[in-house]
Protein backbone atom coordinates (compact mmCIF):
# COMPACT_ATOMS: atom_id res chain seq x y z
CA UNK A 1 0.00 0.00 0.00
CA UNK A 2 1.06 3.35 -1.05
CA UNK A 3 -0.45 6.58 0.33
CA UNK A 4 0.09 9.53 -0.19
CA UNK A 5 -1.94 12.21 2.50
CA UNK A 6 -1.31 15.74 2.09
CA UNK A 7 1.69 15.45 0.18
CA UNK A 8 3.19 19.13 -0.84
CA UNK A 9 6.89 19.09 -3.18
CA UNK A 10 8.46 22.91 -3.17
CA UNK A 11 11.29 22.81 -5.17
CA UNK A 12 11.63 27.07 -3.89
CA UNK A 13 9.96 28.26 -7.74
CA UNK A 14 7.66 29.91 -8.42
CA UNK A 15 4.95 26.99 -7.86
CA UNK A 16 5.51 24.08 -6.01
CA UNK A 17 6.04 20.55 -8.12
CA UNK A 18 3.58 19.32 -5.55
CA UNK A 19 0.36 20.24 -4.10
CA UNK A 20 -1.96 19.19 -1.35
CA UNK A 21 -1.91 15.38 -2.97
CA UNK A 22 -3.67 12.27 -1.30
CA UNK A 23 -4.26 9.36 -3.03
CA UNK A 24 -4.03 5.52 -1.77
CA UNK A 25 -2.55 3.05 -3.78
CA UNK A 26 -3.62 -0.75 -2.48
CA UNK A 27 -1.43 -3.59 -3.02
CA UNK A 28 -1.74 -5.48 -6.66
CA UNK A 29 -2.89 -1.86 -8.45
CA UNK A 30 -2.38 -1.30 -12.07
CA UNK A 31 -1.94 2.54 -12.08
CA UNK A 32 -1.46 5.24 -15.01
CA UNK A 33 -0.41 8.31 -14.05
CA UNK A 34 -0.92 10.80 -16.72
CA UNK A 35 -0.33 14.43 -16.90
CA UNK A 36 1.07 17.34 -18.68
CA UNK A 37 5.28 18.01 -18.74
CA UNK A 38 6.18 19.52 -15.32
CA UNK A 39 2.80 18.20 -14.05
CA UNK A 40 4.56 16.50 -11.12
CA UNK A 41 4.77 12.92 -12.20
CA UNK A 42 8.39 12.27 -12.07
CA UNK A 43 8.59 14.08 -8.50
CA UNK A 44 5.61 11.72 -7.28
CA UNK A 45 7.85 8.70 -8.54
CA UNK A 46 10.61 10.10 -6.78
CA UNK A 47 9.18 10.83 -3.60
CA UNK A 48 8.07 7.13 -3.66
CA UNK A 49 11.84 5.59 -3.78
CA UNK A 50 12.96 8.43 -1.50
CA UNK A 51 14.81 9.61 -3.96
CA UNK A 52 13.26 13.27 -2.92
CA UNK A 53 11.73 14.23 0.64
CA UNK A 54 8.50 15.85 0.77
CA UNK A 55 8.38 19.71 1.92
CA UNK A 56 4.88 18.72 3.45
CA UNK A 57 2.58 15.63 4.36
CA UNK A 58 2.81 12.31 4.61
CA UNK A 59 3.98 9.37 2.81
CA UNK A 60 3.75 5.50 3.60
CA UNK A 61 4.88 2.35 1.69
CA UNK A 62 3.94 -0.12 3.06
CA UNK A 63 5.83 -0.13 6.34
CA UNK A 64 8.26 2.72 5.48
CA UNK A 65 7.39 6.03 6.69
CA UNK A 66 9.41 7.96 4.44
CA UNK A 67 9.32 11.27 5.52
CA UNK A 68 11.41 9.46 8.64
CA UNK A 69 13.04 6.54 7.09
CA UNK A 70 16.37 6.43 8.17
CA UNK A 71 19.58 6.78 5.64
CA UNK A 72 20.57 3.22 6.14
CA UNK A 73 17.65 2.22 5.29
CA UNK A 74 16.64 3.22 1.88
CA UNK A 75 18.59 0.90 -0.07
CA UNK A 76 15.79 -1.89 1.66
CA UNK A 77 12.88 0.30 0.26
CA UNK A 78 14.30 0.51 -3.00
CA UNK A 79 14.53 -3.51 -3.32
CA UNK A 80 11.19 -3.08 -2.22
CA UNK A 81 10.36 -0.70 -5.12
CA UNK A 82 12.02 -1.10 -8.13
CA UNK A 83 11.48 1.12 -11.05
CA UNK A 84 11.76 1.19 -14.85
CA UNK A 85 13.23 4.69 -17.05
CA UNK A 86 12.12 5.88 -19.72
CA UNK A 87 16.24 5.88 -20.69
CA UNK A 88 16.60 2.37 -19.29
CA UNK A 89 19.61 3.20 -17.49
CA UNK A 90 21.32 0.06 -18.43
CA UNK A 91 25.08 -0.54 -17.74
CA UNK A 92 26.69 -0.44 -21.25
CA UNK A 93 29.93 -2.12 -21.02
CA UNK A 94 28.33 -5.30 -19.37
CA UNK A 95 26.00 -8.03 -20.89
CA UNK A 96 21.77 -8.45 -20.88
CA UNK A 97 22.33 -11.17 -18.28
CA UNK A 98 25.31 -9.11 -15.78
CA UNK A 99 22.60 -6.32 -16.39
CA UNK A 100 19.70 -8.26 -15.01
CA UNK A 101 22.15 -10.29 -12.78
CA UNK A 102 23.05 -6.93 -10.53
CA UNK A 103 19.29 -6.49 -9.74
CA UNK A 104 19.71 -9.56 -7.53
CA UNK A 105 23.54 -9.58 -6.72
CA UNK A 106 22.32 -5.99 -4.79
CA UNK A 107 19.88 -8.55 -2.71
CA UNK A 108 22.98 -10.94 -1.67
CA UNK A 109 21.47 -13.93 -3.34
CA UNK A 110 23.54 -16.62 -4.24
CA UNK A 111 24.97 -17.60 -7.67
CA UNK A 112 22.33 -19.86 -8.34
CA UNK A 113 19.37 -18.63 -7.65
CA UNK A 114 20.51 -15.19 -9.66
CA UNK A 115 21.01 -17.70 -12.27
CA UNK A 116 18.06 -19.04 -12.66
CA UNK A 117 16.33 -15.46 -11.70
CA UNK A 118 17.82 -13.92 -14.93
CA UNK A 119 16.77 -17.36 -16.69
CA UNK A 120 12.98 -16.84 -15.59
CA UNK A 121 12.85 -12.96 -16.10
CA UNK A 122 14.71 -13.30 -19.66
CA UNK A 123 11.97 -15.77 -20.32
CA UNK A 124 9.22 -13.40 -19.31
CA UNK A 125 10.30 -10.72 -21.39
CA UNK A 126 11.35 -13.00 -24.74
CA UNK A 127 14.75 -12.49 -24.88
CA UNK A 128 16.41 -15.70 -23.60
CA UNK A 129 18.42 -15.79 -26.88
CA UNK A 130 19.97 -12.05 -25.95
CA UNK A 131 21.84 -12.99 -22.67
CA UNK A 132 25.42 -13.01 -23.90
CA UNK A 133 24.72 -10.06 -25.96
CA UNK A 134 25.95 -6.04 -24.89
CA UNK A 135 23.24 -3.28 -24.40
CA UNK A 136 24.29 -1.40 -27.71
CA UNK A 137 23.51 -4.47 -29.85
CA UNK A 138 19.89 -4.12 -28.77
CA UNK A 139 16.72 -2.64 -29.98
CA UNK A 140 15.02 0.34 -27.67
CA UNK A 141 12.09 -2.09 -27.32
CA UNK A 142 14.49 -5.16 -26.25
CA UNK A 143 16.10 -2.36 -24.06
CA UNK A 144 13.34 -1.93 -22.28
CA UNK A 145 12.46 -5.16 -21.94
CA UNK A 146 15.56 -5.66 -19.97
CA UNK A 147 15.11 -2.48 -17.62
CA UNK A 148 12.02 -4.10 -16.68
CA UNK A 149 13.62 -7.58 -16.48
CA UNK A 150 16.18 -6.00 -14.31
CA UNK A 151 13.20 -4.14 -12.15
CA UNK A 152 11.42 -7.49 -11.28
CA UNK A 153 14.17 -9.68 -10.85
CA UNK A 154 14.48 -9.67 -7.07
CA UNK A 155 10.62 -10.21 -6.60
CA UNK A 156 9.83 -6.54 -5.82
CA UNK A 157 6.29 -5.23 -4.30
CA UNK A 158 5.53 -2.40 -6.24
CA UNK A 159 6.93 -1.28 -9.70
CA UNK A 160 7.42 2.47 -11.20
CA UNK A 161 7.41 2.82 -14.72
CA UNK A 162 8.72 6.41 -15.72
CA UNK A 163 7.48 6.30 -18.70
CA UNK A 164 8.83 3.06 -20.57
CA UNK A 165 6.93 3.79 -23.77
CA UNK A 166 8.15 7.04 -24.29
CA UNK A 167 10.88 5.92 -27.15
CA UNK A 168 8.56 3.08 -28.56
CA UNK A 169 6.83 2.99 -31.37
CA UNK A 170 3.25 2.21 -30.96
CA UNK A 171 3.26 -1.90 -31.30
CA UNK A 172 6.17 -2.37 -29.47
CA UNK A 173 4.61 -0.23 -26.77
CA UNK A 174 1.44 -2.47 -26.52
CA UNK A 175 4.17 -5.24 -26.05
CA UNK A 176 5.60 -3.42 -22.86
CA UNK A 177 2.27 -2.66 -21.42
CA UNK A 178 1.55 -6.38 -21.92
CA UNK A 179 4.53 -6.91 -20.02
CA UNK A 180 3.97 -5.22 -17.09
CA UNK A 181 0.55 -6.33 -17.00
CA UNK A 182 1.85 -9.76 -16.30
CA UNK A 183 3.91 -8.41 -13.94
CA UNK A 184 1.02 -6.87 -11.92
CA UNK A 185 -0.64 -10.47 -12.55
CA UNK A 186 1.73 -11.55 -10.66
CA UNK A 187 0.68 -9.96 -7.42
CA UNK A 188 3.24 -6.58 -8.05
CA UNK A 189 1.95 -3.36 -7.66
CA UNK A 190 2.67 -1.10 -11.13
CA UNK A 191 2.34 2.90 -11.62
CA UNK A 192 3.05 3.62 -15.20
CA UNK A 193 3.66 7.14 -16.32
CA UNK A 194 2.49 7.87 -19.84
CA UNK A 195 1.59 10.34 -22.14
CA UNK A 196 0.17 7.80 -24.42
CA UNK A 197 -3.28 8.20 -24.79
CA UNK A 198 -4.03 5.35 -26.98
CA UNK A 199 -2.47 3.05 -24.06
CA UNK A 200 -4.16 4.43 -21.32
CA UNK A 201 -7.69 4.53 -23.10
CA UNK A 202 -7.40 1.12 -24.56
CA UNK A 203 -6.17 -0.84 -21.09
CA UNK A 204 -9.22 0.68 -18.98
CA UNK A 205 -6.91 1.08 -15.56
CA UNK A 206 -7.43 2.98 -12.62
CA UNK A 207 -5.84 6.44 -13.88
CA UNK A 208 -4.65 9.51 -11.97
CA UNK A 209 -4.46 12.83 -13.63
CA UNK A 210 -1.93 15.21 -12.22
CA UNK A 211 -2.45 19.16 -13.57
CA UNK A 212 0.16 21.59 -12.53
CA UNK A 213 1.25 19.79 -9.02
CA UNK A 214 -2.46 18.71 -8.74
CA UNK A 215 -4.66 15.89 -8.43
CA UNK A 216 -6.99 16.99 -11.08
CA UNK A 217 -8.84 13.23 -11.36
CA UNK A 218 -8.59 9.74 -9.58
CA UNK A 219 -10.60 6.97 -12.09
CA UNK A 220 -10.94 3.55 -11.51
CA UNK A 221 -11.46 2.60 -15.45
CA UNK A 222 -9.83 5.89 -16.44
CA UNK A 223 -9.44 7.76 -19.63
CA UNK A 224 -6.84 10.28 -21.15
CA UNK A 225 -8.56 13.51 -19.97
CA UNK A 226 -5.95 16.11 -20.90
CA UNK A 227 -6.61 17.20 -24.58
CA UNK A 228 -3.85 17.46 -27.38
CA UNK A 229 -5.04 21.28 -26.60
CA UNK A 230 -4.21 21.54 -22.64
CA UNK A 231 -1.03 19.43 -23.32
CA UNK A 232 0.32 21.98 -25.83
CA UNK A 233 -0.31 25.15 -23.41
CA UNK A 234 1.43 23.70 -20.68
CA UNK A 235 4.22 23.03 -22.50
CA UNK A 236 4.10 26.48 -23.61
CA UNK B 1 33.91 -12.49 -5.96
CA UNK B 2 34.85 -13.38 -9.54
CA UNK B 3 33.24 -10.59 -10.99
CA UNK B 4 34.50 -8.12 -7.90
CA UNK B 5 37.94 -8.92 -9.37
CA UNK B 6 37.06 -8.99 -13.08
CA UNK B 7 35.44 -5.37 -12.76
CA UNK B 8 38.17 -4.23 -10.53
CA UNK B 9 41.29 -5.36 -13.46
CA UNK B 10 38.62 -3.44 -15.58
CA UNK B 11 38.80 -0.31 -13.81
CA UNK B 12 42.49 -0.66 -13.45
CA UNK B 13 43.04 -1.76 -16.90
CA UNK B 14 41.13 0.98 -18.79
CA UNK B 15 42.84 4.18 -17.49
CA UNK B 16 46.57 3.01 -17.25
CA UNK B 17 48.24 6.02 -16.35
CA UNK B 18 46.78 6.88 -13.33
CA UNK B 19 47.05 2.90 -12.48
CA UNK B 20 50.78 3.39 -12.63
CA UNK B 21 50.63 6.72 -10.90
CA UNK B 22 48.88 5.50 -8.06
CA UNK B 23 51.56 2.26 -7.48
CA UNK B 24 54.23 4.38 -8.45
CA UNK B 25 54.06 6.70 -5.34
CA UNK B 26 53.27 3.56 -3.17
CA UNK B 27 55.97 1.92 -4.42
CA UNK B 28 58.22 4.64 -4.01
CA UNK B 29 56.67 5.59 -0.12
CA UNK B 30 57.37 1.80 0.60
CA UNK B 31 60.87 1.97 -0.54
CA UNK B 32 61.81 4.66 1.62
CA UNK B 33 60.12 3.98 4.34
CA UNK B 34 60.76 0.13 4.26
CA UNK B 35 64.85 1.33 3.70
CA UNK B 36 64.47 3.54 6.90
CA UNK B 37 62.78 0.84 9.01
CA UNK B 38 65.49 -1.34 8.29
CA UNK B 39 68.29 1.11 8.66
CA UNK B 40 66.31 2.16 12.12
CA UNK B 41 66.11 -1.51 12.72
CA UNK B 42 69.93 -2.39 12.29
CA UNK B 43 70.76 0.79 13.88
CA UNK B 44 68.73 -0.66 17.63
CA UNK B 45 70.90 -4.14 16.64
CA UNK B 46 74.12 -1.95 17.01
CA UNK B 47 72.94 -0.34 20.14
CA UNK B 48 71.77 -3.10 22.09
CA UNK B 49 74.83 -4.92 21.22
CA UNK B 50 76.96 -2.51 22.32
CA UNK B 51 74.69 -1.70 25.64
CA UNK B 52 75.28 -5.05 26.64
CA UNK B 53 78.91 -4.67 26.52
CA UNK B 54 81.10 -3.53 29.38
CA UNK B 55 80.64 0.05 29.94
CA UNK B 56 84.08 0.50 30.76
CA UNK B 57 87.20 -1.12 29.49
CA UNK B 58 90.50 -0.54 31.44
CA UNK B 59 93.13 -1.07 28.89
CA UNK B 60 96.96 -1.79 31.23
CA UNK B 61 100.50 -0.85 30.15
CA UNK B 62 102.36 -3.16 28.28
CA UNK B 63 104.95 -4.43 31.29
CA UNK B 64 101.65 -4.49 33.50
CA UNK B 65 98.53 -7.28 34.22
CA UNK B 66 97.13 -9.46 36.14
CA UNK B 67 98.70 -8.36 39.74
CA UNK B 68 97.41 -4.55 38.55
CA UNK B 69 94.31 -5.76 37.53
CA UNK B 70 93.63 -7.23 40.79
CA UNK B 71 94.53 -4.20 42.77
CA UNK B 72 91.95 -2.11 40.92
CA UNK B 73 89.48 -4.87 40.79
CA UNK B 74 89.79 -4.18 44.85
CA UNK B 75 89.57 -0.60 44.66
CA UNK B 76 87.01 -0.39 42.60
CA UNK B 77 84.61 -3.24 44.33
CA UNK B 78 85.33 -1.19 47.56
CA UNK B 79 83.47 2.05 46.25
CA UNK B 80 80.40 0.03 45.90
CA UNK B 81 79.48 1.23 42.59
CA UNK B 82 80.94 -1.69 40.58
CA UNK B 83 78.28 -4.36 39.46
CA UNK B 84 81.16 -6.85 38.08
CA UNK B 85 84.63 -6.68 36.53
CA UNK B 86 86.33 -9.22 34.18
CA UNK B 87 90.28 -9.44 33.43
CA UNK B 88 91.11 -9.72 29.47
CA UNK B 89 94.89 -11.63 29.76
CA UNK B 90 97.12 -10.67 26.93
CA UNK B 91 96.93 -14.24 26.10
CA UNK B 92 92.21 -14.20 25.69
CA UNK B 93 92.90 -10.44 23.93
CA UNK B 94 94.88 -12.31 21.10
CA UNK B 95 92.67 -15.10 21.59
CA UNK B 96 89.17 -12.17 20.72
CA UNK B 97 91.46 -11.09 18.15
CA UNK B 98 92.22 -14.44 16.21
CA UNK B 99 88.80 -15.34 16.29
CA UNK B 100 87.75 -11.85 14.66
CA UNK B 101 90.16 -12.00 11.87
CA UNK B 102 89.95 -15.91 11.40
CA UNK B 103 89.02 -15.17 8.02
CA UNK B 104 92.41 -13.19 7.38
CA UNK B 105 95.80 -14.56 7.86
CA UNK B 106 97.83 -11.75 7.00
CA UNK B 107 96.03 -10.15 9.97
CA UNK B 108 97.17 -12.66 12.04
CA UNK B 109 100.45 -12.78 11.22
CA UNK B 110 102.42 -10.27 13.06
CA UNK B 111 100.78 -9.95 15.93
CA UNK B 112 101.17 -11.92 19.46
CA UNK B 113 100.13 -11.84 23.07
CA UNK B 114 102.69 -9.20 23.77
CA UNK B 115 101.15 -6.47 21.70
CA UNK B 116 98.39 -6.75 22.85
CA UNK B 117 97.13 -4.79 26.27
CA UNK B 118 95.36 -6.61 29.02
CA UNK B 119 92.33 -5.07 30.25
CA UNK B 120 89.46 -4.81 32.58
CA UNK B 121 86.46 -4.87 31.36
CA UNK B 122 83.68 -2.76 34.22
CA UNK B 123 80.19 -2.49 34.66
CA UNK B 124 79.00 -0.21 37.10
CA UNK B 125 75.81 -0.37 39.39
CA UNK B 126 74.58 2.88 37.69
CA UNK B 127 75.76 4.16 34.83
CA UNK B 128 76.11 7.61 36.15
CA UNK B 129 78.66 6.24 38.47
CA UNK B 130 81.39 5.40 35.27
CA UNK B 131 82.27 9.29 35.89
CA UNK B 132 82.78 8.80 39.74
CA UNK B 133 85.06 5.95 39.03
CA UNK B 134 87.44 7.16 36.10
CA UNK B 135 89.20 9.12 38.55
CA UNK B 136 89.80 6.11 40.64
CA UNK B 137 90.71 4.25 37.82
CA UNK B 138 93.28 6.69 36.40
CA UNK B 139 95.21 7.25 39.73
CA UNK B 140 95.90 3.08 39.50
CA UNK B 141 98.52 1.45 38.68
CA UNK B 142 99.83 0.19 35.06
CA UNK B 143 96.26 1.66 33.34
CA UNK B 144 97.61 3.45 29.91
CA UNK B 145 94.10 4.02 28.71
CA UNK B 146 90.32 4.41 30.04
CA UNK B 147 87.29 4.18 26.98
CA UNK B 148 84.21 4.41 27.83
CA UNK B 149 81.31 2.35 25.72
CA UNK B 150 78.83 4.93 26.52
CA UNK B 151 80.77 7.48 24.17
CA UNK B 152 80.30 4.59 21.49
CA UNK B 153 76.38 3.76 22.48
CA UNK B 154 75.46 8.00 22.80
CA UNK B 155 77.02 8.45 19.17
CA UNK B 156 74.77 5.41 18.00
CA UNK B 157 71.61 6.65 19.78
CA UNK B 158 72.09 10.08 18.46
CA UNK B 159 72.44 8.60 14.96
CA UNK B 160 69.33 6.15 15.31
CA UNK B 161 67.29 8.79 16.31
CA UNK B 162 68.23 11.51 13.63
CA UNK B 163 67.62 7.76 11.37
CA UNK B 164 64.09 7.89 13.01
CA UNK B 165 63.21 11.05 12.85
CA UNK B 166 64.56 12.03 9.29
CA UNK B 167 63.44 8.68 7.99
CA UNK B 168 60.26 8.85 9.78
CA UNK B 169 59.06 12.70 8.63
CA UNK B 170 60.16 11.62 4.73
CA UNK B 171 57.88 8.34 5.16
CA UNK B 172 55.66 10.62 6.68
CA UNK B 173 55.38 12.75 3.75
CA UNK B 174 55.05 10.16 1.52
CA UNK B 175 52.51 8.63 2.85
CA UNK B 176 50.14 11.63 2.88
CA UNK B 177 51.25 11.99 -0.75
CA UNK B 178 50.40 8.19 -1.66
CA UNK B 179 47.23 9.12 -0.08
CA UNK B 180 46.51 11.81 -1.82
CA UNK B 181 47.11 10.47 -4.72
CA UNK B 182 45.15 7.52 -4.37
CA UNK B 183 42.24 9.82 -3.52
CA UNK B 184 42.49 11.62 -6.92
CA UNK B 185 42.68 8.56 -8.63
CA UNK B 186 39.91 6.82 -7.05
CA UNK B 187 38.16 10.32 -6.99
CA UNK B 188 38.36 10.26 -11.30
CA UNK B 189 36.98 6.34 -11.40
CA UNK B 190 34.05 7.76 -9.34
CA UNK B 191 33.31 10.42 -11.87
CA UNK B 192 33.78 7.93 -14.32
CA UNK B 193 31.54 5.79 -12.86
CA UNK B 194 28.76 8.37 -12.03
CA UNK B 195 26.09 6.63 -13.65
CA UNK B 196 26.81 3.15 -12.34
CA UNK B 197 26.61 4.36 -9.06
CA UNK B 198 23.60 6.14 -9.45
CA UNK B 199 21.90 2.91 -11.06
CA UNK B 200 22.85 1.13 -8.54
CA UNK B 201 21.96 3.25 -5.61
CA UNK B 202 18.26 3.17 -7.34
CA UNK B 203 17.77 -0.51 -7.44
CA UNK B 204 18.92 -0.98 -4.14
CA UNK B 205 22.55 -1.73 -3.63
CA UNK B 206 24.05 -0.86 -0.24
CA UNK B 207 26.82 1.25 0.43
CA UNK B 208 28.77 -1.32 1.23
CA UNK B 209 28.06 -3.07 -2.22
CA UNK B 210 28.99 0.39 -4.34
CA UNK B 211 32.11 0.97 -2.51
CA UNK B 212 33.80 -2.24 -2.15
CA UNK B 213 35.04 -2.35 -6.21
CA UNK B 214 36.93 1.03 -5.10
CA UNK B 215 38.11 0.12 -1.85
CA UNK B 216 39.82 -2.71 -3.04
CA UNK B 217 41.22 -1.15 -6.01
CA UNK B 218 42.83 0.99 -3.83
CA UNK B 219 44.36 -1.58 -1.68
CA UNK B 220 45.71 -3.51 -4.52
CA UNK B 221 47.75 -0.35 -5.22
CA UNK B 222 48.82 -0.21 -1.84
CA UNK B 223 49.85 -4.03 -2.10
CA UNK B 224 51.20 -3.97 -5.71
CA UNK B 225 53.24 -1.21 -4.45
CA UNK B 226 54.67 -2.78 -1.05
CA UNK B 227 55.30 -5.74 -2.89
CA UNK B 228 57.41 -4.06 -5.60
CA UNK B 229 59.43 -2.19 -2.76
CA UNK B 230 59.72 -5.40 -0.58
CA UNK B 231 61.09 -7.38 -4.14
CA UNK B 232 63.73 -4.35 -4.67
CA UNK B 233 64.91 -3.97 -0.82
CA UNK B 234 65.57 -8.05 -0.96
CA UNK B 235 67.38 -7.72 -4.06
CA UNK B 236 69.36 -5.07 -2.49
CA UNK B 237 69.94 -7.04 0.90
CA UNK B 238 71.28 -9.97 -0.96
CA UNK B 239 72.78 -8.10 -3.42
CA UNK B 240 75.06 -6.21 -0.39
CA UNK B 241 75.16 -9.09 2.29
CA UNK B 242 78.70 -10.11 1.81
CA UNK B 243 79.77 -6.53 1.90
CA UNK B 244 76.90 -6.23 5.39
CA UNK B 245 78.14 -9.44 7.15
CA UNK B 246 81.76 -7.84 6.92
CA UNK B 247 81.05 -4.67 8.33
CA UNK B 248 77.87 -5.79 11.09
CA UNK B 249 78.41 -9.43 10.74
CA UNK B 250 79.89 -9.38 14.80
CA UNK B 251 76.63 -8.53 15.67
CA UNK B 252 74.53 -11.53 16.27
CA UNK B 253 71.07 -11.05 15.13
CA UNK B 254 73.04 -9.10 12.03
CA UNK B 255 74.82 -12.60 11.37
CA UNK B 256 72.11 -14.63 11.95
CA UNK B 257 69.76 -13.22 9.68
CA UNK B 258 72.42 -12.66 6.49
CA UNK B 259 74.78 -15.49 7.53
CA UNK B 260 72.28 -18.20 5.10
CA UNK B 261 69.50 -16.48 2.90
CA UNK B 262 67.71 -19.46 2.44
CA UNK B 263 67.68 -20.35 6.32
CA UNK B 264 64.37 -20.11 7.93
CA UNK B 265 65.59 -17.27 9.99
CA UNK B 266 66.10 -15.08 6.32
CA UNK B 267 63.30 -16.43 4.86
CA UNK B 268 60.77 -15.89 7.91
CA UNK B 269 61.90 -12.37 8.29
CA UNK B 270 61.99 -11.52 4.87
CA UNK B 271 58.44 -13.35 4.30
CA UNK B 272 57.18 -11.43 8.12
CA UNK B 273 58.32 -8.02 6.21
CA UNK B 274 56.69 -8.63 3.29
CA UNK B 275 53.69 -9.17 5.52
CA UNK B 276 53.75 -6.34 7.05
CA UNK B 277 54.60 -3.92 4.27
CA UNK B 278 51.33 -5.66 1.96
CA UNK B 279 48.89 -5.22 4.82
CA UNK B 280 49.95 -1.40 5.41
CA UNK B 281 50.10 -0.71 1.50
CA UNK B 282 46.31 -2.39 1.19
CA UNK B 283 45.24 -0.05 4.47
CA UNK B 284 47.10 3.02 3.43
CA UNK B 285 44.89 2.40 -0.02
CA UNK B 286 41.77 1.18 1.33
CA UNK B 287 41.89 4.50 3.51
CA UNK B 288 42.58 7.03 0.96
CA UNK B 289 39.43 5.20 -1.34
CA UNK B 290 37.39 5.60 1.73
CA UNK B 291 37.84 9.11 2.51
CA UNK B 292 37.32 9.74 -1.17
CA UNK B 293 34.42 7.51 -1.36
CA UNK B 294 32.72 9.31 1.78
CA UNK B 295 32.87 12.82 -0.12
CA UNK B 296 31.50 11.80 -3.82
CA UNK B 297 29.42 9.08 -2.50
CA UNK B 298 26.34 9.90 -0.50
CA UNK B 299 22.86 8.43 -0.11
Amino acid sequence: MIRFDHVSKDFGGSKPALSDISVEIPDGDFVFLIGPTGAGKSTLLKLIIRDLVPTEGLITVDNWDITTIPQSQIHQLRRHVRMVFQDFKLLMDRTISENIAVGMEVLGKPREEIEKGVHDVLELVELSDKSDVFPAQLSAGELQRIGIARAIVGGPKILLADEPTGNLDPETSDEIIDILKEVNKMGTTVIVVTHNATLVDKNKKRTITLKAGKLEHDEIKGKYHLTKRSHHEKEH
Amino acid sequence: MKKNTNSIWTHMRRSPYQTLAAILTMFLTFLLGGVFALTTGTSLSILRYFEGKPQLTVFFMEKAGKPEADALKITLEGTGKVASTKFVSKDDALAIYKEQNKNDPLLLEMVTADILPASLEVTAIDPRFLSELEPVIKKADGVEEVIFQKDVVDALLSWTNAIRIIGGTLAGLLAIDSLLIIMTVIGLKIAMKKEEIEILKLIGATQWYIRKPFVIEGGIYGIVGAFFAWLIMTILLLVFRSSLLSFLGAIPVIHALLVNPLSSVFLLSAFAFLGILCITGFLLGAIGSLITLARYIKF
